[in-house]
Order: structure tokens, then C-alpha cells, then sequence
């Protein structure tokens, strides 16, 4: 693997992004924003405090994972699939030097650039708007990336494994909407029954966003070992496989 | 000395044979032509000699090295490809394209940037330079297609159905532009359906029919030995 040759194929998307970026940024700003007020604003007249926090507080620093992670499945779902099978990027690409295990790690570095990329704008917005006080908040950047990744691999799973483009609705509906809810963005889990709290565990985002939260706050501690250990264990274990799952998909 | 070699070239496809056995040698500066049916496996072969397709059987030579993972990639800033589907990246420019095509031979800054002028000036198309690649008519993305397989200045040119769907003088000008690269030595594989073309273009011609090469000669020679033109020698090789 050569990583310059995956770095051209990131530069090719970006080149597309800036020329696109005007109306898919608001688009995709939008939504974090619509969710952070509405919820915020609405229910927070209503949920006086949560943790302490009020509630638009306790929800902005989720939002930044959830926008994060958002922003990485759009691109490696819906993005990468009308490369691959749509436009023939892939095969403009593929007649070049770079080869195939290059293309996907630029894919999946793009991918987890477009997360940092909304995962600092909802980040910036909540400091200007001083919902977010701690100077910790710098170290959820770091955390933005591994949400990149993380999602950006698992997207390209599904888009390896998907028979065509419509079949995304499954994976947003069955397995990225439950994550997204179930991640103690809203509500702490602590409320929920015992067995979908203990479930929930195992949601990568639902560690991203105590960890955000917890930095939001100043409160380091938030940033578990055993959140350390799961978070490590999933990129481990999914980076690997579009490599894999693609290659199988495309050449065959 | 050979550009390309293909020894016993198989290709399938689940069950289906796509390349049968194919054997063939390729000489540095020549022009070679692959003729045959919709099907017969003109781009299949053709991938295969770019490193996009790998062989189920057999093995492919490259500049007199046998391939493999390292010598493609390797061999790969020595070939340019003007494949017979439009794969140009449809929200850039005409100038966005070909720079994002340079970079992954690495070929960037004021030197892409020399190159890319030089080439839309060699097929027409310096005036569109910033014109969205939606904008141009499908002859225009062929022209440009065509531009962008040469961005590496390659020594062997894989050419597949370079001017299907182009009006006669464009065809013409695409012509003059494959006679000047063989004048400068390049070697040139080329797949067609316009025999007009093959006889023109091509040094040596192979008719393939259902994934297997069924002769190869030079257009004369086949007229001769056939009794007949080029279309005659086609139609009847081809048939059933
Ligand atoms: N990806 C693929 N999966 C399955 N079958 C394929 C694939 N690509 C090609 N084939 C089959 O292999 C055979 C050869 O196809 P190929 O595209 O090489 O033909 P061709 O000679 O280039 O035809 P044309 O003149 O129409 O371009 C065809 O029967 C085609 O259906
Ligand atoms: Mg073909």
C-alpha cells in the first residue's frame, strides 16, 4: 500500500467536494442544527436539567458525534457507491498506477474526513454559542476521527454488500437510526430497561458521545479504559474488512 | 522486442468463458488490432492487458517482464487507457479532469498543467478548458477521453472503440492523432468495429469470436488470403 496513491484518490474527492461543498454543506449543517434547537429549544422547556446540564447542553456534544457519524455513512453509503457503480470512478481510477487496496484507503480516509469536517462545524458552533465551556473540547477532535473511521468502514461494508442503492434504507433504518438513538444523545440510557442499557454498550457512538460530553464538560474522567478498549477493538476489527469485502465485490 | 505477450489468456465469469486460451505477441511500435462481434472479448482482453482484470488462466507479459502485482503497478505509468466506456468525472471541468487524472501518475503543478494544455490543443478542445464535461457533446468526451489516456505519455496506448459514436471528420482527426503516435514510436493496441479503420490504422489485425482469436495477419494478407476485403474476411470468420 502506498499511501501517496490513496492520497490522490482523497484529493480527488475533495477536488469534486469544493466545487459541490455550498450545497451540500447546508444541507448537511442543517439537519445537526435542526435537531440541537428543535430538541433543544422545544424539549428543553420542558426537561429542566439533566446531569446538571440543561438540556440543550447535555444534547450539543452527541450532536457533534451524531452529525460525525452522519456525515461519514452519507459518504461511504451513497457517495461511494455512485463512484463505484454509476460514474465508473472506480474503473477511471483503476487503469492508473493506483491500485485497488490504495483507492479504498483513500475512500475511507475521505470518508473520515467528512466527519472531521461537520464534527468541528457543530463543534464550533456550540462553543461561539457558549453552550460548551471546558478548553477540553479540543480533545474531542481526536474522538471525531475515530467516529470517521469507525463509520466510514462500516459504510463501506454495507456498500459492498448491498445488491443495489436502494438497499441503504436497511442500513440506516435498521442498524445507523438505532445507533443514533440509542447512543445517550437524547436521554441517559440509565433510564432505559436494563437489558437494551447493557445492549447499548456495544454502540461505538454511544462511548463517542460520553467521551465528547465528558470533554464538553471538563470531565476527563468520562474517557473510560473500557470505552478506550471497545472503541480500539472496533476499528481492529472493521477497518480491515472493505478491503476485503470490495475487492470482492468489484473484481468479481 | 515485444511490448506484449499473452500466453493461454483465460478469462471466466462465474461458468462463463469470457477469454478462451488466447495467445498472442504484440511488437514494441507496432499498430495491433483486435476485430470481432459484440462479445467476443475485446474488452475483456483489453483490461486484462492493463492490470484491471486479472487472468482466471494463463499469464501476460508486459515490456518483457511477467506480470505481477509489483511489475503492473509499475508497468501501469508506461500505459495509457481510452476505454470504450465514458468514465470522465461528470461534476469537474474539461481542465479539473485531466489534473485529477495526472495526479495519480503523479504528475502535478506547472508540469500537469503544461501537459494538459498541450493535449487539448491536440485534440481541439483548448477552447472548453473550463467547461463542466456535461456541457461537451458525447464526441467532445470522447476527444477528451481520448486526451486524458495520454496525460502520462505513455508507451503503449490501449485504445477500445476510440471513435465509436463520432462524426466522420472527428473520426478522421482521431485518426491523424493515432498515426502520429506511431510515428513517434508508441505502441498501439486498438479495438474496432469499423474495418475502414482497422485497415487504415492497424499493422496487424486478430479477428476473435467467442473468446478465442481466430487468426492473425496483417490486413493485406488477409484479403489475399481470404479472397476478399477486410469486411468479407470478418463476416465470414464470424459467422454463426
Ligand atoms: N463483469 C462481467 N460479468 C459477467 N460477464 C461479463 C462481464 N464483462 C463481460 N462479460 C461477458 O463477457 C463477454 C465478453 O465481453 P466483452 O465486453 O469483453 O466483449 P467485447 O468484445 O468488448 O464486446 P463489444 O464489442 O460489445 O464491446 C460477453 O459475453 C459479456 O457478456
Ligand atoms: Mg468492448
Amino acid at each position: 500500500m502506498n499511501i501517496k496513491k490513496a492520497f490522490r484518490v482523497w484529493q480527488r474527492n475533495a477536488t469534486v467536494y469544493r466545487k459541490l461543498y455550498r450545497s451540500s454543506l447546508a444541507l448537511n449543517f442543517f439537519e445537526p442544527m435542526l435537531y440541537l434547537f428543535a430538541f433543544g429549544l422545544g424539549l428543553g422547556g420542558f426537561v429542566r436539567e439533566i446531569s446538571g446540564m440543561s438540556y440543550i447542553e447535555f444534547i450539543a456534544p452527541g450532536i457533534v458525534m451524531s452529525s460525525s457519524m452522519f456525515a461519514a455513512s452519507y459518504e461511504c453509503t451513497y457517495g461511494t457507491y455512485v463512484r463505484m457503480v454509476y460514474q465508473k470512478t472506480f474503473d477511471a481510477i483503476l487503469a492508473t498506477p493506483v491500485q485497488f487496496n490504495e483507492l479504498v484507503m483513500g475512500e475511507l480516509l475521505w470518508g473520515a474526513t467528512k466527519s472531521l469536517i461537520y464534527g468541528c462545524i457543530i463543534l464550533s458552533v456550540i462553543s461561539v454559542f457558549g453552550v460548551v465551556k471546558s478548553p477540553y473540547i479540543i480533545f474531542v477532535i481526536p474522538f471525531v476521527i475515530v467516529c470517521g473511521v469507525i463509520f466510514a468502514s462500516l459504510s463501506l461494508i454495507a456498500t459492498a454488500v448491498v445488491p443495489g442503492i436502494d438497499s441503504f434504507n436497511y442500513f440506516y433504518t435498521l442498524i445507523l437510526t438505532p445507533l443514533f438513538l440509542f447512543s445517550g444523545i437524547f436521554f441517559p440510557l440509565d433510564s432505559l430497561p436494563k437489558i437494551l442499557s447493557e445492549l447499548a454498550f456495544f454502540n461505538p457512538l454511544m462511548h463517542l458521545v460520553s467521551i465528547s460530553r465528558g470533554f464538553c464538560y471538563g470531565e476527563i474522567s468520562k474517557l473510560t479504559l473500557s470505552s478506550l478498549v471497545l472503541l480500539i477493538g472496533y476499528l481492529c476489527l472493521l477497518t480491515p474488512l472493505p478491503f476485503m469485502l470490495l475487492r470482492k465485490k468489484y473484481l468479481h | 522486442m515485444s511490448a506484449v505477450k499473452g500466453i493461454n489468456l483465460t478469462k471466466y465469469y462465474k461458468n462463463f468463458k469470457a477469454l478462451d486460451a488466447v495467445n498472442f505477441e504484440i511488437t514494441e511500435g507496432e499498430c495491433f488490432g483486435f476485430l470481432g462481434p459484440n462479445g467476443a472479448g475485446k474488452t475483456t482482453l483489453m483490461g486484462m492487458i492493463y492490470g484491471f482484470i486479472e487472468p482466471s488462466e494463463g499469464e501476460l507479459i508486459l515490456f518483457n517482464k511477467k506480470v505481477n502485482k509489483t511489475t503492473m503497478a509499475e508497468a501501469k505509468y508506461k500505459i495509457g487507457v481510452i476505454p470504450q466506456d465514458n468514465n470522465l468525472d461528470p461534476d469537474l471541468s474539461v481542465l479539473e479532469n485531466l489534473i485529477v487524472y495526472a495526479r495519480y501518475f503523479d504528475i502535478t503543478g506547472q508540469k500537469a498543467r503544461k501537459r494538459v494544455t498541450e493535449l487539448l490543443e491536440f485534440v481541439s478542445l483548448n477552447e472548453w478548458l473550463n467547461a463542466n464535461v456535461r456541457k461537451l457533446s458525447g464526441g467532445m468526451q470522447r476527444k477528451l477521453i481520448f486526451a486524458r489516456g495520454l496525460i502520462n505519455n505513455p508507451e503503449l496506448i490501449i485504445l477500445d472503440e476510440p471513435t465509436t459514436g463520432l462524426d466522420p471528420r472527428s473520426r478522421r482527426q482521431i485518426w491523424d492523432k493515432i498515426e502520429e503516435l506511431k510515428h513517434s514510436g508508441k505502441t498501439v493496441i486498438l479495438t474496432t468495429h469499423y474495418m475502414e479503420e482497422a485497415e487504415k490504422l492497424c499493422d496487424r489485425i486478430a479477428i476473435m469470436n467467442k473468446g478465442k482469436i481466430l487468426v492473425v495477419d496483417t490486413p493485406k494478407n488477409l484479403s489475399l488470403k481470404f479472397g476478399g476485403n477486410l469486411e468479407y474476411v470478418y463476416l465470414n470468420m464470424t459467422e454463426g
